[in-house]
């Protein structure tokens, strides 16, 4: 077992960064991600990491050169947050459709405007059909292990796609957790060397990212599609063999007290652990209540998720992000989606909370609660989602 | 565009829409854009190959008589050639005409 060292969450997920052995890390500093890149230039400068560091002009240039790193069949890193994003969004989508690997860790922040540099999902949304397999990290060791897992995920030839991270600005990125390192073995063990399929290299030339006629579009979308929605395979045995090697086992729908569960609260991100508490806070009271913390959003895990529902009548799903003018934020609109064809539907509440790192409390969540039975009583559909804790709403 | 036998399904596709083979521009025919055509006028022509060098698509070819004339399956009618013609011996004509 590796050593158990309490570190702040983004200097862990720079070591395990580190541990990932990556050739060339290209970044930009953006709050709340900049601890990560920050260590990970001392780490380059210090020699204790052999890779190329480049502090590139802008986010654009910095998702630029990971697409470059990896179209060479080398191993790219990158981070950022919010506008850093929405300035590379260009490349984000270039990236996967060219199926390079490479991993990003996202800390989750606000879309401007109001300039805020707190955090919610209004960044990951924004983003949410790039073609990455995306994944929720909840705290500092599953940000550690998901570094592993990405590239042993995301270069497995059977999937070649990039793989982002998400993590909730300063909730995880400003604290220190203690986090289990891994043995460099258990690495050697579980992160083989990066084999490319193809590789751009002058003895065997090739186009990479060429322009694609109407008469071959579809077919490339449609094989790009269908290479994120099989890539859920590779997932779980990178997941099954990651717990056989360090016992802990992730998935796709981390469920906690839900099995027998009548109401069950569907999270995103670290709520999770918040929401956790006001389970067992409500069971103490009687009520059989459970809760679905979601983290594989693409692949989006349909057959797992209406497992993990089965019998439950009533879901209380939390968004932390807006979809301006739609029926509800985009969590819950994708499960609504996901239900349509049970027989059986469960009655869904939605709210929309902790937009710019606004706390939500133990007791925010047990009237979220309230609130949702008070409507099933009525009549659940009447309105697709509610603002909570919004002044004047 | 109709499907043709050569398209390829999903599945066939290379990785990423990568391209194996290189040169393979030459299998696109962009004559197809084309509105104009250039037409030599081979008693002006000092067969100066000027409009072969300028070609930006490789589109021009040297007959045995050392004129130029245009390979119009790739031939986009840009112009150039009869731009840069320095005996004013390319007029680019409707294709209609």
């Amino acid at each position: 077992m590796g050593k158990r060292i309490g570190l702040e969450v983004s200097l862990s997920a720079a070591e395990a960064v580190k541990m990932a052995d990556v050739d060339c890390i290209a970044a930009y500093p953006i709050t709340p991600q900049t601890h990560i890149v920050e260590h990970l230039s001392e780490l380059v400068n210090d020699g204790e990491l052999d890779a190329e560091f480049i502090p590139v002009e802008s986010e654009h240039s910095a998702m630029s050169v990971c697409t470059g790193v990896a179209a060479v069949g080398a191993r790219a890193f990158t981070c950022t947050s919010s506008q850093g994003l929405a300035l590379m969004n260009e490349i984000v989508h270039i990236a996967a459709s060219m199926r390079l690997p490479m991993v990003m860790i996202l800390a989750n922040r606000s879309m401007s405007g109001p300039i805020s540099i707190w955090n919610d999902h209004t960044d990951v949304m924004s983003i949410r059909d790039c073609g990455w397999i995306q994944v929720f990290a909840n705290n500092g060791q599953e940000v550690f292990d998901h570094v592993l897992f990405g590239y042993r995920v995301g270069e497995s030839q059977k999937v070649m796609l990039p793989v982002m991270i998400h993590i909730d600005g300063f909730i995880l990125t400003h604290v220190i957790e203690p986090v289990e390192f891994w043995e460099t073995q258990q690495v050697e063990r579980y992160l083989p060397a990066f084999k490319p399929i193809h590789a751009l290299h002058p003895d065997r030339p090739v186009t990479m990212g060429a322009f694609g006629m109407p008469s071959m579009f579809s077919e490339v979308k449609v094989a790009q599609d269908e290479a994120l929605i099989q890539s859920k395979s590779e997932i779980m045995a990178a997941w099954n063999e990651l717990g056989d090697l360090v016992g802990r086992y992730y998935r796709p729908i981390e469920t906690y007290r839900s099995e027998d569960a009548e109401t069950l609260f569907i999270t995103q991100g670290s709520f999770g652990e918040t929401v956790s508490l006001v389970v067992d806070a409500l069971r103490d009271e009687g009520k059989r209540v459970g809760l679905l913390m979601d983290r594989l959003w693409r692949p989006f895990p349909l057959d797992e998720f209406r497992q993990a529902v089965g019998n439950a009548r009533n879901l209380i799903v939390i968004d932390r992000a807006i979809s301006y003018g739609g029926q509800g934020g985009p969590l819950a609109m994708d499960l609504r989606s996901a239900l349509y064809k049970e027989r059986n539907q469960p009655n869904i509440t939605n709210f929309i909370c902790g937009l710019a790192s606004r706390d939500v409390t133990i007791d925010d969540f047990k009237n979220m609660f309230n609130r949702s039975m008070e409507k099933i009583e009525g009549n659940p559909r009447e309105e697709d989602f509610e603002y909570y804790g919004v002044r004047g709403k | 565009m109709a499907k043709t036998k050569t398209d390829p399904t999903w599945q066939e596709l290379e990785i990423g829409g990568i391209v194996t083979n290189p040169g393979n521009a030459a299998e696109y025919k962009t004559g197809d854009w084309r509105s104009l055509r250039p037409l030599w006028d081979t008693k002006r022509c000092v067969r100066c190959g000027a409009c072969y060098i300028f070609c930006p698509d490789a589109s021009i070819y040297e007959t045995e008589e050392g004129y130029f004339e245009a390979d119009l399956y790739h031939c986009k009618g840009c112009g150039i050639c009869a731009h840069e013609c320095p005996t004013q011996s390319i007029k680019m004509v409707e294709e209609e005409e």
